[in-house]
């Protein structure tokens, strides 16, 4: 069963990488200029309650001690306590979390669903009319700012029409899908430019393979020739260029959640930051490392449904 | 220059009409083809009224060096040239009576693997690298024959093993980098043979192969020809291939038909330089000769095609006539015909 060992073998060279992150992240704090006690309780404390906050926190203990403890304590969830909110990080993410991956995984479907058929058209009418508006509306999307794309989206979808929410994330399965339905569709709008791009100009190199000559020569016709033999061998670039996108999307749709008012990851991020809530920052670092790990995963995945070669892990 | 072809092609010249009438009923009848691209840097004529027939079951070696217009031919016989660049006309081009150039293309994809099969010059690029080999060989059953999965994996793995494949039913899921190239060539020769075309278009099998597999890729199509009756267009640049395996021998140079005649004669007696040329530059184990004579100069720009004769200026006997007259196949001898104004010149 390759699937199994494949992701078995995957799941370990992760664990490398995870610690790697999960040691800057720790350090990250220490290197902080200032007593990260000090700064908790922002300076208003008597060296006894410095004194006190550091044991209670561990700080008292070896560096490697530390770190020992806060990789321990990831393992099994614990993240740590919002000083801001006072309480455990990994509740604060985890409210978020189920937001964030719905927001990302639609996005990614619908720019896909977008990017597909436009790319197969735009290769299979290279040069013609459909290949240049298709071309032309990428550039367009691509070169609109997402807040600007999302507004529009509002005034026009949400506002006039009236058929989408124009914020929150809306709760249950349908209506999650309906609340979400325009900030992804502002995320497709810019990841699908990206992929039409890649998908044609790989599926135009595929067009020039002798093999696609032969499936023609057996009397195929154009449609199975594009679907069957170019567009499988093209798809290589395009899960690339999508894993790529979503993993800086799991951090960069602040903007996009912003205008549509979705409490997603993105929010809570600029929120700690702004506030410096250290503790959460951290959380969400190690987060991110682990999304963006699980998306890499699932693009080489991808890339060996495509390409049995690929299946030797 | 580019009146001159249309000229040839509108006036198909009395040595094809002789060898077609040699040929009764032909089941390939190609009369003054013209292909040009339309290429940014120009108009380059890669096929300049070439006529060729071919009787069912027949074999013709068509030789001549890279850029002569061999698989431009093959390929406009299967209609597989883009449209741009390419244009194909042609007075005549027919395969068992049905005229290809004014067939609907819903007909000529059902001809394509069915009726006319063609085998690629290099196997390791001839297959898809993501299915696996035996789909490949067996999707024409299933598009064409409406064949499923169980039943064309029977008949596929009975193709495979009749082109020579060890173990078929064991090697019919495996992905194309798992074959060596002579195997993949097996499998392709399988897939092009899959519904019993009656013409072959094999575009140089073995030039991509090591010598000593190109003998046996010659001897399986020579087999597969003698069990099916169909016909074959063997294509090498190689004389020796063509020589060893074929009835007829069409030479090409610079988009056209230089010299057509039975294999004796043509090697036999060539009746143009070329022809001759290509000879002396071939090397033979039977006999020690010293140095092979190579064919000074260079194919012609088809972007610019000479006025005269395309070969005058590497021809060693070329008169000043050669270069101001685009000569025409001429019968020399029965059913041999050389584009040379002067065969007699030749010894």
């Amino acid at each position: 069963m390759w699937l199994l060992r494949f992701v078995a073998v995957r799941l370990l060279q992760a664990v490398p990488v995870l610690l790697g992150v999960t040691l800057i992240v720790f350090l990250a704090i220490h290197l902080v200029p200032g007593d990260p006690v000090q700064m908790m309780l922002q300076g208003r404390a008597t060296e006894a309650t410095l004194a006190a906050y550091r044991e209670k926190l561990g700080l008292d203990r070896p560096l490697a001690m530390q770190y020992l403890r806060f990789v321990v304590d990831a393992v099994q969830g614990d993240l740590g306590t919002s000083i801001l909110q006072r309480v455990p990080v990994a509740r604060v993410i985890g409210e978020r979390l189920g937001v964030s991956l719905a927001l990302l995984g639609f996005a990614a479907l619908l720019s896909v669903v977008l990017a597909v058929p436009l790319a197969v058209l735009a290769a299979a009418r290279r040069q013609r009319l459909a290949d240049h508006l298709i071309r032309l509306g990428g550039t367009v999307a691509f070169a609109m700012p997402s807040f600007w794309i999302g507004l529009l989206l509002i005034l026009f979808f949400g506002l006039q029409l009236r058929w989408f929410p124009i914020s929150g994330a809306g709760s249950g399965f349908a209506d999650r899908l309906h609340h979400l339905f325009l900030p992804a569709l502002t995320i497709a709008l810019f990841l699908a430019p990206l992929l039409i791009q890649s998908l044609r100009a790989a599926m135009l190199e595929v067009l020039t393979a002798e093999y696609v000559e032969v499936a023609r020569a057996k009397g195929l016709g154009e449609g199975r020739v594009l679907l069957k033999y170019v567009l499988r061998g093209a798809l290589v670039p395009v899960v690339t260029i999508l894993a790529v996108n979503i993993g800086w999307l799991v951090s960069g749709s602040v903007i996009v959640e912003s205008v549509f008012s979705v409490a997603g990851l993105g929010m809570l991020l600029v929120h700690a930051v702004s506030t410096r809530d250290y503790p959460v920052i951290q959380g969400l670092t190690v987060v991110f490392a682990v999304l963006v790990l699980a998306v890499n995963l699932l693009a080489d995945l991808a890339y060996a449904l495509i390409d049995r070669r690929a299946r030797v892990a | 220059m580019r009146a001159a072809a249309v000229a040839d092609a509108a006036a198909p010249n009395a040595a094809v009409a002789a060898q077609n009438a040699a040929v009764a009923a032909p089941l390939l009848d190609v009369q003054g083809l013209d292909v040009v691209f339309r290429t940014a840097r120009g108009t380059v004529a890669a096929s300049r009224g070439v006529s060729l027939a071919l009787g069912a079951g027949e074999t013709l070696g068509l030789v001549g060096e890279s850029g002569s217009g061999k698989s431009v031919l093959c390929r406009a016989v299967l209609r597989l040239l883009p449209s741009p660049p390419a244009q194909v006309n042609a007075t005549r081009l027919a395969f068992d009576g049905i005229d290809l150039l004014a067939l609907p293309e819903a007909r000529m994809r059902a001809l394509r693997g069915t009726s006319i099969a063609m085998v690629f010059q290099n196997p390791m690029t001839a297959l898809s690298p993501l299915w696996p080999v035996g789909d490949q060989v067996t999707e024409g059953l299933r598009v064409h024959r409406g064949l499923g999965r169980a039943q064309a994996r029977e008949v596929g793995i009975e193709l495979l093993r009749r082109t020579g494949i060890p173990d078929p039913a064991k090697r019919y899921a495996d992905l194309p980098w798992q074959w060596s190239g002579g195997m993949l060539q097996r499998a392709v020769i399988a897939m092009a043979t899959a519904c019993g075309p009656r013409l072959l278009l094999a575009d140089e099998p073995t030039t991509a192969l090591d010598v000593t597999i190109q003998a046996q890729i010659l001897a399986l199509l020579a087999e597969l020809q003698h069990e099916t009756g169909m016909a074959l267009v063997l294509v090498s640049h190689d004389i020796g291939v063509v020589a060893q395996t074929c009835d007829r021998i069409a030479v090409m140079y610079a988009g056209q038909v230089v010299e057509t005649g039975p294999t004796a004669a043509v090697f036999g007696a060539p009746r143009h330089p070329y022809t001759q040329g290509l000879m002396r530059s071939t090397p033979r184990v039977d006999r020690v000769e010293g140095r092979l004579a190579a064919i000074p100069g260079q194919p012609p720009d088809l972007a610019q095609p000479p006025a005269g004769c395309a070969f005058a200026p590497r021809c060693a006997v070329a008169s000043d006539a050669c270069r101001a007259t685009a000569p025409v196949l001429r019968p020399v001898a029965a059913g041999h015909a050389s584009a040379c104004l002067f065969p007699e010149r030749l010894g």
